[in-house]
């Protein structure tokens, strides 16, 4: 433990992306003056707090299972409520994660969104202090803050900046997801209550009895199967994800999907060890259908954000099988999956927004033959196209080979119900690929597309690199988390072990 | 390492073609990929000659790490044994031959085809990694990685429908087996806490008692048997999930000869010999594999009796081949099933390119009932297809002949039930196979020309960058039957194997094998010469009796020419109720049922909200208004209950 930044490291990235949004708001001049500056400000704001989230890679210590570059400054002393920050394993990619993908999304949105630019900016840097936020608190108040504040930006930028319908699924996001926070709130004072802290670091040692965990973990279950999404609260997304502008989607697949999913290793499975047990045939059931029923309705979508949207429930189903495995392989394979999914669901959403950029629709039958105009269009959208698939050598892969080994353990028929997805995502996958880009080239206006403009090739080189990166040498991610999940997976088979102990305790 | 060049040269090729094809040219990227296939197979040969002639040990050549997870540990490795380097320099000479090749069959292509030559050589790459695979994720890599190679090629010609149709079903298909051996290999890791192949073979005996409850309790090694089994179905088209196979021959012709006979298909087969320590401890497996692959063998020969299309005939002859691989690997005689997969990738591969060969001369057509009466205009390609053809048919001394054999004699002499059901399987299939071998000969070569005058002027044999490899490969398919032969199940299997390859205690086969009544051992050259007669009679002395039979026999002929309905079947059960499934859920389960409920409510805030939203700024106000009320919430109850 202790702060090897020697800095407060993890609140300068928290907070710098608001102080570029500041900057931005003191722009003045006319409309195109102040759209050009606020795009470079909010990128080189993006692009330093990135340079310092590098900081994280370097100087992490993987063998600590603990919580590094810890910061805590009292705020509520009586409550024992503190601002503290700090990163584990788990956490600390997705740190990464986020200003990886800030910079990316304000690079693809650089001509697409035209309209209030300022405020458009302004929102993604704030969206990305709340998603960084969010990944480093280690309190719980602090945490729920930035958990809901990533919802404000986000409900901004389909409401306003997304398409025709873009109310209707903003506000189904917003009712979807700020419903089941109401009773995670009310879990979190349950737990203020019963440990006087909310500490994480406390609170993460604290025994709970048996019958109130099982409390807990619905209430927890409320907010963060939302988030996730799980079946049969998943109906948002897709609609959330038609309706906002690429660089909405990218964010939303990317980051917020992972905040569910997060949320289940952060507090369930650590703090509520017997609830997990208890509901993990629930989750395990929950997931399945997931899987299986996503990847049919993604087959049958005749737009193409909607295909991938669903086709991301359905590897988050993956993930949520992965966590509540309880061992190594299993949440191993889970955070990868998380990670792996953040950086190509990005990617295929950014492959849609290119075509979307062009011909200003994502209907499937709008298009093909595309490999006839935009030959490198067609290698990095086949590229993501596989890694989504979980071809072996891509990201995506590693997490689901790892889940699968993870969930044999648990039983056959979860190994062999998960892996579904293996042949139901190449159904869908490889018919969209074929329906897009494969093909005559018959109409007019597509023999008019350019092919990949340099911007559009350096959005996506960084993430065609990290995709066969992580399939290929994975173990430069796993490092990071090897300590922690090992600490977690013992935390909760000791936590199992002794029952009776544990209900005799008192706070 | 000369053994990692070998498994590595393809990969750079792949890539320097891919990414630089455009920028260097046609010409640059072929002679590219070439060099590195033929830098690859001069390693790779002579990687097998040190190792069994020259005495390098056994290896592993780790190149790096690849995951962690817990007790999980994997490396990107190659492992250098006898099977494995057998496999890697037979796969890097008939690479080599098929990207020469390929320079001549391509010639006419309006497009650059730099992109063919780079797939050529990916795929290349991955058939080495799987057959040098140490651990069973890395085997799986390879697995996944010609399948995708086989995929893009497939669909190399984009603009075809019918093309872009059989990639995606080759690759779903093959996905289907592939779940299971995924499946299969985390069942292993569930038993010897590891994939890596050298400790599983390590433990095979500790953990010989373990069992795993499912439909009943079996012994852990049956299970892991029976879904490795599964996973080569897929890749090894056996009866079931071999509807992907034919449908592949949309793709360019050395593509079918590379992938679809000669290396990719083989997998499966080599997998089963692969894992022998675990197999040759699973009997209920075996027994299993024994009755698909007898099977797959006589029920894919049936269907190739009837097909008009020159590469369907093939394509189904390869099935058929690899049941027959399936029998020996199924009766414990792995040595003869890969004595079989290497003299098959000799005449199987020269089969298709010949046929390839055929096709270029006949300005693309396929179909043998327009081809005909055009053996003197390309007498290599004929001559070539003779000798294709013997060694298919098994006849004496061309290659087939010692391994299709030597396959009928294993069965036999393995004395079980489903022994004797592949040998019996593999009897009628090899008097088929002959009959359909001389059909394609006597059709595509003999009788009256039935092309049209403009296709039959331009009749001319290939070019010598063409006949070129059809001439070595021709070589091969006389010579590697004789010669392989006391090395690989011969009088010095022992030292040749040297322990690549587990038999089974109890398994002697391959000695027994040696002292079978002499009828055994002749009945299947006996049946190839009357199958190869009653071609005779049937194409050239009757021809009126084939369409004779077809009226007879109406049932019977419209069963084989649509291939006993599989594909009907599979998309009358699985693929339109599929179809209909996807939309229900979707517009059903989503749409109605599950979105009733907040669609309810938001139709409630909606008209209210539309209004705030129209004036953006007052929105952000009420959104984080919203966000307050939970903190100022969260902070009074604080308050209130201190």
């Amino acid at each position: 433990m202790g702060n090897a930044a020697g800095f407060p490291l993890l609140s300068l990235i928290t907070w710098l992306p608001l102080l570029g949004g500041v900057i931005i708001m003191c722009v003045r001049g006319d409309d195109a003056t102040v759209a050009a500056n606020a795009r470079w400000t909010a990128l080189w704001t993006s692009l330093i707090v990135f340079a310092l989230s590098l900081v994280l890679w370097t100087r992490f210590d993987p063998a600590e299972p603990g919580f590094q570059f810890i910061e805590s400054i009292t705020w509520l002393p009586e409550f024992r409520v503190g601002y503290r920050m700090g990163v584990d394993g788990i956490s600390v990619l997705f740190v990464l994660l986020s200003t990886v993908l800030t910079p990316i999304c304000i690079l693809a949105s650089w001509e697409a969104v035209q309209t209030r630019v300022r405020e458009y900016m302004l929102a993604f840097l704030i969206l990305e202090t709340m998603m960084v936020g969010m990944f480093c608190a280690i309190d719980f108040v602090v945490f729920y803050m930035f958990f809901e504040g990533v919802l404000i930006p986000m409900f901004l930028i389909i409401g306003v900046w997304g398409g025709a319908r873009r109310v209707y699924a903003a506000l189904k996001f917003f009712l979807f997801t700020l419903t089941g926070s109401v009773l995670m709130l009310l879990a979190l004072l349950a737990m203020w209550f019963r440990a006087g802290t909310t500490d994480l670091t406390v609170l993460l040692n604290t025994p709970f009895p048996p019958a109130m965990q099982n409390w807990l973990f619905l209430a927890f279950l409320a907010s963060f199967a939302v988030k996730v999404p799980m079946w049969p609260v998943h109906t948002w997304l897709p609609d959330a994800h038609v309706e906002a502008p690429t660089a909405g989607s990218v964010i939303l697949a990317g980051v917020l999907l992972k905040m569910g999913a997060y949320g289940f290793l952060r507090f369930s499975v650590p703090m509520l060890p017997h609830a997990s047990m208890v509901f993990a045939p629930l989750m395990f059931a929950l997931s399945v259908v997931a899987v299986i029923y996503t990847s049919a309705v993604a087959f049958a979508q005749e737009d193409m954000k909607k295909l991938i949207a669903y086709s991301s429930v359905a590897h988050m189903g993956v993930v949520t099988i992965g966590i509540f495995t309880f061992n190594p392989q299993g949440i191993s394979g889970a955070l990868f999956q998380m990670l792996a999914h953040g950086v190509v669901s990005a990617a295929l959403f950014l492959c849609v927004g290119v075509v979307y950029d062009r011909m200003h629709t994502r209907e499937i039958a709008r298009y093909g033959g595309l490999v006839h105009r935009m030959p490198a269009y067609a290698v990095v959208f086949m590229l993501f196209t596989m890694a989504n698939i979980g071809l072996p050598g891509t990201a995506n892969f590693v997490g689901e080979i790892l889940v699968l080994i993870g969930s044999f353990r648990v039983s056959f028929w979860l190994s062999l119900l998960g892996g579904t997805g293996m042949i139901l995502g190449a159904v869908y996958a490889l018919s969209l690929y074929r329906r897009v880009i494969f093909g005559r080239l018959t109409r007019d206006d597509l023999r008019a597309m350019l092919d990949l403009s340099p911007r559009e090739i350096a959005v996506f080189a960084p993430l065609v690199l990290l995709t066969l990166w992580m399939g290929v040498y994975p173990g430069s991610f796993t490092r990071f988390w090897d300590a922690s999940v090992g600490a977690m997976v013992e935390h909760h088979q000791a936590a199992l072990a002794a029952p009776t102990h544990l209900a005799g305790l008192t706070p | 390492m000369i053994y990692a060049v070998a498994v590595l040269a393809p990969l750079a090729g792949s890539i320097i073609a891919g990414l630089l094809g455009r920028a260097i040219g046609d010409r640059a990227s072929q002679a590219v990929t070439i060099l590195c296939m033929i830098l690859a197979a001069i390693c790779g040969v002579t990687a097998w000659v040190q190792h069994i002639w020259l005495g390098a040990p056994d290896g592993v050549v780790t190149l790096g790490s690849w995951m962690e997870a817990g007790s999980l540990h994997l490396d990107w490795a190659l492992r250098y044994d006898t099977l494995a380097a057998t496999m890697v320099a037979m796969v890097t000479f008939i690479a080599t031959l098929i990207h020469i090749y390929s320079v001549g069959y391509m010639s006419h292509e309006p497009t650059p085809t730099s992109r063919f030559f780079s797939y050529l050589s990916l795929f290349s790459f991955a058939m080495l990694m799987l057959v040098s695979a140490n651990n069973l994720v890395q085997l799986f890599f390879g697995w996944e990685g010609v399948g995708l190679a086989s995929y893009l090629l497939i669909g190399y010609w984009y603009d075809k429908p019918s093309a872009n149709a059989a990639a995606i079903k080759a690759f779903v298909v093959n996905r289907v087996g592939d779940l299971f051996f995924a499946v299969g290999i985390a069942l292993t890791f569930f038993t010897f806490d590891s994939v890596e192949l050298p400790t599983i073979f390590a433990s095979i005996q500790q953990h010989a008692n373990d069992t795993y409850a499912l439909f009943g309790v079996h012994h852990a090694y049956e299970l892991i048997g029976v879904l490795l089994f599964i996973g080569a179905m897929g890749k090894s088209a056996q009866i079931g999930l071999h509807v992907w196979l034919p449908d592949a021959m949309e793709g360019p012709t050395p593509v079918s000869a590379l992938i679809h006979a000669a290396t990719m298909v083989t997998a499966g087969v080599f997998l089963m010999a692969r894992m022998s320590p675990i197999m040759s401890m699973a009997p209920g497996a075996l027994a299993f594999v024994t009755v698909i692959g007898g099977t797959t063998a006589l029920f894919a020969a049936t269907i190739g009796c009837v097909q008009n299309d020159i590469k369907r005939v093939i394509a189904y002859s390869t099935c058929s081949q690899l049941g027959y691989m399936f029998v020996a690997a199924g009766v414990g005689a792995y040595q003869v099933s890969i004595f079989h997969l290497i003299t098959h990738a000799f005449f199987k591969a020269l089969l298709f390119l010949a046929a390839g060969s055929v096709i270029h001369a006949m300005s693309g057509e396929q179909d043998m009932r327009k081809m005909g009466g055009i053996w003197r205009s390309v007498p290599i390609t004929y001559a070539v297809m003779w000798i294709g053809s013997l060694a298919l048919a098994g006849i004496i001394p061309f290659a087939g002949y010692y391994s299709k054999d030597a396959i009928l004699e294993a069965s036999y002499a393995a004395g079980s039930a489903t022994g004797d059901y592949g040998y019996a399987c593999g009897l009628l299939a090899a008097f088929l196979t002959a009959f359909y071998s001389w059909r394609v000969l006597l059709l595509t070569f003999h009788g009256t020309p039935r092309a049209d005058h403009h296709t039959m002027e331009h009749v001319h044999e290939s070019p010598a960058v063409m006949t070129g490899p059809l001439i070595v490969l021709a070589i091969g398919a006389t010579v590697a039957g004789f010669a392989l032969r006391p090395y690989f199940i011969g009088d010095y299997w022992h030292a040749y194997w040297n322990n690549s390859i587990t038999n089974g205690a109890n398994n002697h086969v391959l000695e027994r094998m040696e002292d079978l009544p002499g009828l055994v051992g002749y009945a299947p050259l006996i049946t190839g010469v009357l199958g190869i007669g009653l071609a005779y009679v049937m194409y050239v002395l009757r021809p009126e009796l084939p369409s004779l039979l077809a009226d007879r026999f109406a049932p019977i002929y419209r069963l084989l020419l649509n291939k006993w309905y599989f594909d009907e079947l599979y998309d009358m059960v699985l693929v339109q109720p599929y179809r209909r499934l996807a939309r229900a859920l979707w517009q059903v389960g989503d749409a109605t049922i599950i979105d009733g409920v907040p669609n309810g409510l938001a139709e409630l805030t909606v008209d209210s909200s539309a209004q705030v939203v129209r004036v953006q700024t007052g929105s952000i106000a009420v959104y984080a208004f919203t966000m307050l009320i939970g903190l100022v919430l969260l902070v009074s109850i604080f308050l209130v209950f201190r």
